[in-house]
Order: structure tokens, then sequence, then C-alpha cells
């Protein structure tokens, strides 16, 4: 991270919180449920930071607000040095530009009946980047060329294409308008293994070659070790721990990271057997009601009384790390 | 082929072909398939979408929807008798009984209207001809054993009261209910989260152990794989191309897809970051198979022979089998 530059994005204590009502004409707010509660994170320009967690622990609903896809309840979102957090449809548009978003299923994020072409080249067309026919058509097939795929595919429909190819057409949509932030939701978790990496490796090639950045969603956490510079681990709507990628599966410091890590299997028999095959109890509880304290301290093997009491802040250690834990040494 | 020289195999699979008929003609989803699986063993399938590994496993309990698929040609030998030959109602009395199969979505593989105890407690009534309360109490006891928490009072819940990984458990303990001499588990926990998956895995392992019964664990994950199976196949295209005790496959992967697969995982203990080298190309349609390997379109080492013959499976090494012309 750039100290003295401005980050590309920086998010202030992110709030997501939905309302919980009840009455069918006259709603009463009963409650909400706060999928995002008070994340902060930064993303230099041409980093990947990989977003981990289990499902419901808020990390799809942190893309989404990052993109002012959902209004964000509290905090505040700052993209290229400008505060968005408040900006309304107009504002954002020029700012869409600089950032996008690739979605996890490639078969429901493609609209069926639009030619390729179409589906590519409608950022442009939004935009009113389009030009005349000839250079519209020059930009898409330079974005196809991109992505590893033929020209003259951008004549055919989506169905023709496989998981792997439809993503590729997600990913040169999402470049059409020269973007510097990809928000990926699990860019890979729908594809077959073999092509997964295919996807990967581009990604990789990408980022290299247009110095984007990445906020890399996924659940997979062999897969954001391999593509991420830093990686922060949510759990309940919070990040409970933020390290490069090395640190922290050399050294998890949230008891949390130490038991999703431990959760992993490891495609080598000898290296499993040998591992000790420790599995935490418990499942992640509901958002609608979080546990008091530390949010992880019902599973938690450490915990200790004041774990249930008090909610530990995310603090920075000497080593520009950041946990939140009371025990956590660093 | 068989591995156990000893005593007869649990199950033994001999050149099980299944088909579907489907608009785009006839797809022939298993092919030639042979394996045989001893008690107590665990053996991983693996494979991608496609490769025919779910097919398999419906076919072992005889699961496959006819029409539009058929099992053309084979034998399924399990305990001496052939599956394939028995009737609706010796079948029946096997599934669930002493062949039992856990599936990957617990929710929809749930009855909704019926409360737990009753799923659960269904093949103890049906195949031990047990009354309904003591079938409730065993019920009490396996719901235990797959570490539901309080479960007198959760024998009277229905599914949607449980999440994901507690519907998984209730299959497990509906797959264990008769003690089952083998368990066919259908990417038991991929719509699961990865501390889940471990905690269940680790419950399936523990619990087949302890009544010595089989497991066929289907999987696309060649992390699972590793620390659960004590042999695998790999499947692709409707046939199984390598088979292997797993640390012999780990360390001596000998088909070019097997070696394909594992340069293109990343791993967790990966610290180099070295570029992931993917398998080039797409699986095979299986409606258009190719006349050779069909794997030769994307191999690295083809030879011309591949591309006309098909390679069956045969001995490599002592207990390593695999289809493949080339040496390696």
């Amino acid at each position: 991270m750039a100290e003295a530059a401005v980050p590309l994005l920086r998010v202030r204590d992110l709030k997501v919180h939905f309302p919980l009502t009840r009455g069918a004409f006259i709603q009463r707010q009963i409650g909400s449920v706060k999928a995002v509660d008070g994340v902060s994170f930064e993303l230099a320009r041409g980093e990947t930071l990989g977003l981990v967690g289990e499902s419901g622990c808020g990390k799809t609903t942190t893309g989404l607000a990052v993109l002012r896809m959902l209004a964000p309840t509290g905090g505040s979102i700052a993209f290229e040095g400008e505060d968005i957090t408040r900006h309304d449809a107009a504002r954002m548009r020029p700012i869409r530009r600089r950032m996008q978003m690739v979605y996890q299923d490639p078969y429901g994020s493609l609209n069926p009946r639009m030619k390729v072409r179409d589906i590519v080249g409608e950022p442009l067309v939004v935009h009113g980047l389009d030009g005349d026919a000839a250079r519209y058509r020059e930009r898409v097939a330079a974005l196809l060329d991109m992505v590893g795929l033929l020209p003259d595919m951008a004549d055919r429909y989506p169905h023709e294409f496989s998981g792997g190819q439809r993503q590729r057409i997600g990913i040169a949509r999402a470049l059409a308008l020269d973007p510097r932030l990809l928000v990926c939701d699990e860019p890979v978790s729908a594809l077959d293994v073999s092509i997964q990496a295919q996807v990967v490796n581009l990604f990789m090639d990408l980022q290299k070659r247009l110095s984007l950045a990445y906020l890399f969603i996924a659940h997979d956490l062999s897969v954001v070790r391999h593509i991420s510079d830093r990686i922060a681990v949510m759990y309940l709507g919070r990040i409970v721990e933020i390290a490069g990628r090395d640190e922290l599966y050399r050294d998890p410091l949230h008891p949390y990271t130490k038991a999703l890590l431990a959760a992993v299997p490891i495609p080598d028999p000898v290296l499993e057997a040998a591992r000790p095959q420790q599995v935490i109890a418990g499942e992640v509880p509901s958002v609608l009601n979080p546990p008091r304290g530390c949010r992880f301290h019902p599973r938690c093997p450490m915990a200790e009384a004041r774990c249930a009491q008090e909610e530990p802040q995310l603090r920075k250690t000497p080593s520009g790390r950041s946990v939140a834990c009371h025990l956590a040494t660093v | 082929m068989s591995l156990a020289a000893t005593a007869a195999p649990l199950l033994s699979v001999r050149d099980l072909s299944v088909s579907f008929r489907t608009p785009r003609g006839t797809v022939r989803a298993v092919e030639s398939l042979s394996f045989d699986l001893n008690a107590g063993e665990t053996l991983a399938i693996v494979g991608e979408s496609g490769s025919g590994k779910s097919v398999t496993a419906l076919s072992l309990l005889r699961l496959i929807p006819d029409p539009p698929g058929r099992i053309d040609s084979g034998q399924i030998l399990f305990e001496g008798r052939d599956l394939l030959k028995l009737d609706e109602a010796g079948i029946r009395a096997i599934r669930g009984d002493r062949i039992a199969m856990i599936f990957q979505e617990p929710m929809s593989s749930l009855n909704p209207v019926l409360t737990v105890g009753t799923q659960v407690g269904e093949p103890i009534h049906l195949h031990r001809g047990t009354g309904w309360a003591a079938a409730l109490a065993q019920v009490k006891t396996l719901l235990e054993k797959v570490s539901i928490p309080d479960a007198a009072s959760r024998l009277h819940a229905y599914p949607h009261q449980f999440s994901g990984g507690m519907r998984q458990r209730v299959m497990i303990a509906m797959a264990l209910a008769c003690a089952p001499q083998l368990i066919v588990a259908d990417e038991p926990t991929t719509a699961l989260d990865v501390t889940v998956q471990a905690q269940i895995l680790a419950i399936l392992k523990q619990i087949t152990r302890e009544v010595n019964s089989a497991l066929i664990l289907i999987t696309h994950d060649l992390g699972v794989v590793a620390r659960y199976a004590d042999r695998v196949a790999v499947m692709y295209g409707g046939r199984i191309v390598e088979m292997a005790p797993a640390r012999e496959l780990y360390a001596h992967p000998r088909h070019p897809y097997t070696r394909g697969l594992m340069d293109s995982i990343p791993r967790l203990d990966d610290a180099s970051g070295k570029r992931l080298v993917p398998i080039d190309g797409q699986p095979p349609d299986l409606a258009r198979l190719p006349p050779g390997c069909a794997f030769a379109p994307r191999c690295r080492h083809a030879l011309d022979r591949c591309r006309k013959e098909r390679p069956v499976l045969e001995r490599a090494d002592e207990a390593h089998f695999k289809a493949c012309f080339v040496d390696g």
C-alpha cells in the first residue's frame, strides 16, 4: 500500500443494515439484519484484496456496497479520493465507468437474448462511448481478444458457450469501460477445476496488463491465496483479520482464521495424514441475532469471559497487520 | 482386476455402461466401468461435471431415471448378488438397508412435510419391522451420533427448521439408520461452508469406521480426496482413466488428465505463487465423444493412436491402473 498516495478505495466503518418489518399495510420495523457492521479496509491501485468468509459473513454485501449497488447505512466509501457514500445515481454514473463487477454465475448474468457483441458493448452504449459502427465492432473485438475469445464469436448467443467462456464474456463486459477496480464475486466458483485455472490466470494477466485492482470475493481459500496480495477475513458482518497473503497462511492471528485454514484440505494425502485435524464446533450463528461481545466467541476454543462482553476492534499490529481479537498475541 | 486377492470384494462393478437418450442423440454417460470395493474401504470417485461420477453413484442403487436413462450392460455384484438382476422389490429391500445414499442437496432430498424423526426412522421401521416408538428411540441415538444438539426435541422438528449443515447431518443419520455395508455419498459437502464441511466429513469418516461400512465418496475436490480416501478413481468422459491408492496417485499420477488436474489447482500451502498450469480446451461433449481417448483433444502427449483407439483401464503397477497409451 502506498502510504503517501490516496488509495484507490478506502472503506471506513461501512455498515449495511437491512430493516426487518412486520405488518402488511402498516409496516413497523422490528429489527435489522446487520449484514455488514463496521467494515474498514483500503485497496491500492493495481492491488488484489481477497475477501473471504463463510456464507452470511457479509462479503457479497460489502462488494455491492462498494459499487454503490446497495446504499450503505453508515460509514464511508472513498474511490480515488472522492467520497461516494451519498452520491445519487447521476453522480455515480461517471464513477461506475471506473468500477465494475464480475459475477459468480456465468449462466444467470448474461442475457440469453442478446448477442455477445451487444452484451460486451452494452456499457459503451449506455455511457455514449460506442462511436460509429465500425469503431464499436473494433472495440468489442479487441475486448474479446483480451479475454482470450475469438472476435467472430461476437455474433453468437450466450448458450453457445461453455461456463468458462461465459465467464470470459462477463469479464470482457466489465472491462469495456476501462475500469480501475473490478469487484469479483466468486468469479471462479461455478467453474470446473480444469477451467478454473484458465480463468484465474486470465485475471492475473489482465491485472498486469491493465493495472487493475481487484476486490476478489471468494470462499475458496486456496484460490484466494493464489490470486491476492492481501486477504481480509470476514465473520458475521465484521472483518476479523487483514494480512498479507503469506503472513496470513503462515501465521494466522485470529482463532477464526486458524479454524478456517485448518478446515481446508490440502491435496496431498501424506501431508493431510500428518496435519492435526482440529474441527471447530458449531455453525455460523444467524445475523439476525449475532452473539454479544466477540461474534466468534461461542465457537472460539480460546474464548474468555471478556470475549462474551466486549466486542474487539480491528487493531493494527506493529508489523502492519490487523486483527480483531482480545487474545491474539501480536 | 480384483485388488483383494484374499477375500471377495464387497462390491464389484463390471463393464457398467449407462446411456441417456436426449434430443441431441444418445449420451454415453458411463462406459465400460469396472472397479472393486472392499468392506470398510473409502473409494473416492473424482471428476469434473459430465465425467459420469454421479451417474455411477445413481446406477449402484438403480436410481437412474428410465426413460431417458438406461443401464445398457454390465454387472453390479454386491455381496455376491447382481443388483441389476433384482426385481423392484428386491432392490428396494437393499436401498437404505445394505446400501445407503447421501445426496448433495440436503434440502431437496428431505421431505419438507415429515418430521426428521419420521424420515430417519422410516428405514428402521421398513427394513427391520421395528415399531415406531422403538424406531424413534434409535433415531435419537443416531442424531446424537451425528452431533445434532438436543436430539430428543429435534425428533419432532421439520427440515426447514435445520441449517444446511444440520440437514446434511440428518441425511447421514438416515443413511446410517440400518448400519449399511456401503454408503454412497454424492458431493455430500459441496453446498456447505468449509468449517461445516470439515465437521460433516469427519463425522462420516468416524462413523463408517465404527460400523466398518465402505464409502464411495463422489467429489470434485482433490483436497477432500487427499484427506479422506483410501483409494481414488479418476473419471473423464464417462470412463475411469486412472485408479490407485490415494498416496500412490498423488505421488505418481500416471494419466495426463490426473497430472493436469494436480497442476491446475492452487494449493493452500503453496507460497511460490507460480502460475497455474491449466488444462487447455473444454471437457468433452458426451453426445459427441471422439473415437479415440476422450482426453486426447486436450492432451499434450497425445499420439496418433490416442485419436483412433480407445485405451482401456489396465494395470500399470501393483495396485495402480490407468487407461492411457502414453508411457509415463
